[in-house]
């Protein structure tokens, strides 16, 4: 028998509250801006949806929009292949399993904004180690006034700092899967790379669909790691839609722009996820 | 098809061996007929899938050579060996469809297409699964899932042996007959070398023309079904096969006969004078007015038969009787069947009375 009992909704009251206070107060706050123009004094005017056109239609929003598209899509492109690529070279079983995953962990579990300095002091012409060695080397390599220095570095040091959690990631995919797969693969006559087609492949897929997400979200809404290092530029070349909305935001007390602005950052982030999401799990047995 | 043979096989998995408990298989000598459906049989740990990963070729053994058709094939991988294994738990490539699946081991070795589409064809007609032949792999049922693994097996005409690792482990109950039935009917139709591994008697029994009883790393017996029922080489095998298992009871030898405790059981003519035991399956124990005074313990209803457990002394003794028989109460005597009843030292086959041959 069913019995009903309304008591229990106080049972997810404390929940509800925490939600309330970390998610939907703070997003319901961003929302009141983002129709409103502020002036100090805490005057407030309506503005309806004029920020959001203003932001839609801005060329700033759309060139940030480019570079972060742009910057995504390569880590994405680099970071997955040689994350499984690194997660397949390594030893299923012994010692040096143990070893491999602490030195795959080291990058992960340093402080974002170290990880900028760090890199921000290597990469450095004069004095640090890869930009001294690239200069050394013949390369003219100085990332704070060029461009594609600057990407470049960029795209390295978060190639250094997010790979790791692919290769995890697809390690624990392959681990998972028996040895008599690979037995029976063997037996079958499948070659090396119908081994990887046929079988690790499709027994990642969960665990690489999960990686996809996450460093398309992080990387998405990067923000730290590129400040540290760029800052944003030289002039506006790495500036990333979360720069320059802090540019917004904190730099010029645009609230309104800036809460538009980071409203339709969150839908974004929102839509490609779940498009990745249902195109990655389309298929998927019931 | 080839005819197998393992000479002076052993295996460690460890490095350096020290004695014979390091081994897991202690000096093996077994040939398998071209064409026989074998089975391997013995209790788990007893070394039987590692025989089996060495004929594979999965394992290289640490002593010893594996022969095909006399060609020495010890250190050759499992694709030169040209053999069908299928594994406990199904092994189904989860993207491919039914007819992929079955095809791929013919694909891999570059068959032409049209011949793989017929044995495709063939085998899914086989094991039934012609109706899922365009479906996805991976959202089939176990036992279909276990069909496939089987049936990619068994696709290849040109396999030197199809061997099976307890393949009905993950098969419901009623499934597990059914199976098991087609595979006998399988080996009839293809006549390939079959070599099917499991812990269970049944299975053993059902499938097999030979069965190979292993323990502890040793081959014990090799025999029909039959034979293994009849007459047991080893207490071990009489203990394993049959339910309840084959009633060891020690006795003495002199004179030339078999005695417990003062009365005479059988002739045992060739045997040492000695301790030895006296094997007989409850199948061959009677009740009687004369014989062996024993006390009826308790007895159990098993179906199409009953079980009376009975105590010869201090040694439990297991009598089935058909499910009619009178059950005899308290003090009785066990009367043994004289052709059925063996004489066993340390374990071994020792003698039989004359009526066995």
């Amino acid at each position: 028998m069913k019995t009903w009992n309304n008591r229990a909704w106080l049972m997810v009251v404390p929940v509800l509250l925490l939600v309330a206070f970390n998610a939907l107060v703070p997003l319901m706050t961003v929302v009141n801006y983002s129709v409103q123009e502020t002036f100090g004094d805490n005057k407030f005017f309506w503005a309806g949806l004029r920020w959001f056109e203003e932001v839609l239609k801005s060329p700033r929003f759309h060139e940030a929009l480019g570079r972060q598209l742009l910057f995504t899509g390569i880590i994405l492109l680099i970071e997955i292949p040689l994350g499984v690529a690194i997660a397949l070279a390594m030893p299923r079983r012994g010692p040096w399993v143990s070893v491999c995953l602490v030195l795959m962990a080291l990058p992960l579990l340093i402080p974002w904004n170290v990880v900028g300095a760090m890199w921000n002091i290597f990469a450095l012409p004069d004095i640090g180690l890869l930009g001294y060695g690239l200069n050394w080397l013949g390369f003219d390599y100085n990332y704070t006034q060029d461009p594609v220095a600057a990407w470049f570095t960029m795209i390295l040091m978060d190639v250094w700092h997010w790979t790791s959690l692919v290769v995890l990631l697809a390690y624990a995919g392959l681990s998972s899967i028996p040895d008599a797969y690979y037995q029976a693969a063997r037996i079958d006559g499948a070659r090396p790379w119908a081994i990887f087609r046929f079988i690790q492949l499709p027994k990642m897929k969960r665990v690489l669909t999960i990686a996809i997400l996450l460093r398309f979200m992080d990387s998405f809404m990067i923000y730290t790691e590129v400040s540290v290092l760029t800052g944003g530029g030289p002039g506006n070349s790495t500036t990333l839609l979360s720069i320059d909305l802090v540019k917004y935001a904190l730099g010029q007390f645009d609230l309104g722009r800036a809460a538009a602005m980071s409203l339709i950052y969150f839908v974004l982030t929102l839509l490609v996820s779940w498009v990745f999401y249902t195109v990655m799990t389309r298929d998927e047995p019931q | 098809m080839a005819r197998i043979s393992l000479k002076s096989l052993r295996h460690a998995y460890g490095p350096a061996p020290k004695g014979p408990q390091d081994y897991a298989l202690k000096e093996i000598n077994l040939d398998w007929q071209d064409g026989g459906a074998y089975a391997l049989l013995g209790p788990s740990g007893c070394g039987k899938t590692t025989l089996l990963n060495i004929i594979s070729g999965l394992i290289i053994p640490s002593e010893g050579q594996v022969l095909f058709n006399d060609r020495d094939v010890t250190r050759a991988s499992p694709a030169d060996r040209n053999i069908a294994q299928v594994f406990q738990f199904p092994v189904i490539y989860d993207t491919m469809t039914v007819r992929d699946n079955l095809a791929f081991p013919l694909r891999n070795r570059g068959v032409p297409e049209d011949k793989v589409a017929r044995r495709v064809a063939e085998i899914a007609e086989m094991l039934e699964l012609t109706p899922q032949l365009g479906q996805r792999a991976a959202g089939l049922t176990p036992d279909a899932k276990q069909k496939i693994s089987m049936g990619r097996g068994l696709v290849r005409d040109d396999v030197n042996v199809v061997m099976f690792d307890e393949p009905l482990t993950v098969i419901d109950p009623h499934l597990k007959w059914k199976l098991r039935s087609k595979l006998k009917e399988l080996h009839q139709r293809v006549r390939a070398t079959m070599i099917y591994v499991t812990h269970d008697q049944t299975e053993a029994l059902t499938f097999a023309d030979q069965v190979v009883v292993m323990q502890d790393g040793v081959v014990v017996q090799i025999g029909s079904p039959v034979e293994l029922f009849e007459r047991p080489a080893h207490t071990f095998v009489g203990h394993f096969i049959g339910s309840p298992g084959m009633n060891v009871i020690p006795c003495e030898v002199r004179d030339g006969a078999a005695w417990i405790g003062g009365h005479r059981v059988m002739a045992a003519p060739g045997v040492a004078a000695g301790r030895a035991e006296i094997g007989i399956r409850p199948e061959f124990v009677g009740f009687g007015p004369a014989g062996l005074p024993a006390r009826v313990v308790r007895s159990a209803d098993i179906g199409h038969s009953r079980v009376v457990e009975t105590r010869l002394g201090e040694t439990k003794v297991n009598a089935i009787l058909p499910e009619d028989a009178a059950v005899p109460e308290g003090e009785t005597h066990l009367v043994f069947d004289p052709a059925q009843t063996r004489v066993y030292r340390d374990g071994w086959l020792a003698a039989e009375t004359g009526a066995g041959r």
